[in-house]
């Protein structure tokens, strides 16, 4: 177990180490960082000031390092265009992106995990057919165009809901839906399979021969260890959702990590984007090494498998 | 040697396999494909005005059958005065160049280093799964963001972005079944026959795993796109004033408030329509041609 989970954390780690220089790397070896670096329209002086401050005219591996020390104390560089460190904004932001997420989550759980059961306890009729329908929209479609027809329909047309911004729950429901479309046609197929998985194992026989009435082998056998797997995904989608919303967050001017990414790419301010995509990278890896301990925790095979 | 006969077909027991068989080919979702690539293809022949230029005179001209709206720009036009279907046609000619070009790149990349990560293991296998891993845990749309902030907008900025960003989803799945294939007898034959490791990827591995990367292909091709309209729609994609349906429905934003409801629902069609077919494709073919990917 310890050794497991050590080497969990050693990947984790290699991981983390990695996604640093995947980033340190294509930002220096596509050009000049400088002219990245510096505000739009600086002069000569200024870049070579910034050169100067940022180690640029340093060969790669101090720079590197230099890099790596600043992000041991947790400074990813100043926002130019808010003139506060990247960090401060983004935890400013994240509030709001998780509130978001969250409601999108319970949204997508609400409609992903019934529908699931209904498609699983029939294969091929009504709800099993109608979901396949709903979980392929719900993945072809771009969730930006879903959130402008929904503004289109209950703001312009209806006029029911706010287009944009954030404060009241009803500000909430359209981002809410737009995002958590996608992820529940993704629920539904995971509670569709692992319902199936379980209908099919020796206990739930055994509730039948018994001559439990169907609803109750459902309910009780079956669906409460379906379950299991969906909601261990659902955490990891969460961090997902946060990190995916961006489309969402700019079509609605929800003000979360999204919509600040947004800015950063609007305002040429590239701390921020670099920031931003830093911390995701590392929230899903530092994630998913969450997972595989809880995991290895739970379930003995696994760890004796490795 | 026959390669192809050495395909298993798994035994299938789970109740999926009778649900997914029930489409035999999906006609219509290959049928709207074709029709996209001939009209993207054709694109000069079939639009009846210049995509770019617009006359400032007839701007936000609803379609035809709305008051307003004349059957010269049968679906409107925009802020510029641009007419909407030539836009949409040659908005085509852009989502399947960059999709597919990004898509095939990707899968070359993707399918190479899989195959050589799983054929050769050790540490060459170690450093491109731990490269892999660490690619794959970076949101795809935000590494796309951010790649694209780098380099700057161009179209061939774009492609290279997308498959530098997807080519992880090839390698993971072709990886895992090289590991099974150099396993098999026709493998180790190979390798008794005095093949050199390369011809032995080249020529045994390389066609056994060209199913599978032709699946993750087609199933990528909606996400492509989708990532593709998505960098569009943020102002770091292709940029104006070529005509990308993720373009025109980012300028269409603006003007949805007051009900100019054809400048955005109507790319947006565009791009549901095409991925929407190359899913249900990609579904089917991942049916028919490989029955392990199944599961995915």
């Amino acid at each position: 177990m310890k050794q497991y989970i050590g080497k969990r954390v050693g990947y984790c780690l290699l991981s983390l180490f990695l996604l640093s220089v995947t980033i340190f790397f294509f930002v220096r070896v596509t050009g000049d960082p400088a002219t990245l670096l510096v505000e739009p329209g600086a002069s000569h002086a200024d870049m070579d000031a910034i050169r100067h401050q940022f180690g640029l005219d340093q060969p790669l591996w101090v720079q590197y390092g230099i890099f790596m020390s600043s992000l041991a104390h947790g400074d990813l560089g100043q926002s130019f265009y808010y003139r506060t460190p990247v960090l401060e904004l983004y935890l400013s932001r994240l509030p709001n992106s998780l509130y978001l997420a969250a409601v999108a989550m319970a949204l997508s759980l609400l409609i992903g995990i019934p529908s699931g059961v209904l498609a699983s306890v029939r294969v091929g009729g009504f709800w099993d057919s109608f979901g396949k329908m709903f979980t392929l929209l719900g993945l072809s479609l771009p969730s930006f165009w879903v959130g402008l027809v929904l503004i289109l329909v209950f703001s312009v047309y209806l006029g029911w809901l706010p287009s944009s911004g954030a404060g009241t729950p009803m500000h909430l429901i359209m981002p809410a839906f737009a995002l958590g479309w996608y992820f529940a046609a993704a629920h539904m197929r995971l509670t569709r399979s692992a319902m199936l998985e379980v209908l099919g194992s020796e206990y739930v026989k055994l509730a039948r021969l018994k001559g439990l009435p169907q609803s109750l082998v459902i309910a009780k056998h079956a669906f409460k260890n379906a379950l299991i797997p969906v909601l261990t995904f659902a955490g990891i989608n969460l961090v997902i959702m946060v990190n995916v919303s961006v489309v969402v967050e700019v079509v609605f001017a929800w003000p979360g990590i999204g919509r600040l990414l947004y800015e950063g790419i609007s305002f040429r301010d590239f701390p921020v984007v670099q920031g931003v995509v830093l911390i995701a990278g590392a929230m899903i890896v530092i994630v998913n090494l969450v997972i595989d301990i809880l995991y290895a925790v739970i379930d003995p095979r696994i760890r004796l498998e490795s | 040697m026959t390669i192809q006969a050495e395909i298993i077909v798994l035994p299938s027991s789970s109740p999926e396999r009778s649900s997914l068989r029930l489409g035999d080919f999906p006609l219509i979702p290959a049928l709207i494909i074709g029709v996209i690539a001939l009209v993207a293809i054709f694109a000069n022949l079939l639009a009846p005005h210049n995509p770019e230029i617009g006359s400032l005179t007839a701007r936000f001209r609803p379609p035809f059958w709305e008051t307003g709206g004349s059957t010269k720009y049968l679906l409107g036009t925009d802020q510029l005065g641009r007419d909407v279907l030539s836009r949409l046609i040659f908005g085509a000619r852009v989502s399947m160049v960059v999709g597919f070009t990004a898509v095939i790149f990707a899968g070359a990349v993707g399918t190479t280093l899989g195959i050589i990560s799983g054929y050769l293991g050790g540490w060459v296998d170690q450093v491109i799964m731990r490269i892999t891993d660490t690619w794959l845990a970076l949101p795809a749309l935000m590494f796309a963001i951010f790649l694209a902030a780098i380099v700057g907008p161009s179209m061939w900025n774009i492609v290279i972005i997308l498959g530098l960003v997807y080519w992880t989803r090839y390698a993971r799945v072709i990886r895992g079944e090289v590991l099974s294939l150099k396993e098999r007898e026709f493998v180790r034959l190979a390798i008794v026959a005095g093949c050199s490791k390369w011809t032995i990827m080249r020529r045994h591995i390389l066609p056994n795993v060209i199913n599978s990367a032709i699946v993750i292909g087609t199933l990528m091709l909606g996400v492509v796109i989708i990532t593709e309209a998505s960098l569009s729609f943020l102002g770091v994609g292709v940029p104006p004033p070529e005509p990308a349906w993720g373009l025109m429905l980012s300028d269409g934003k603006q003007s949805l408030m007051v009900g100019r409801w054809w400048l955005s629902v109507l790319p947006g069609c565009c791009i549901m329509l095409m991925v929407l077919s190359a899913n249900l494709l990609g579904d089917w073919l991942r049916v028919k041609l490989d029955p392990q990917l199944r599961q995915l």
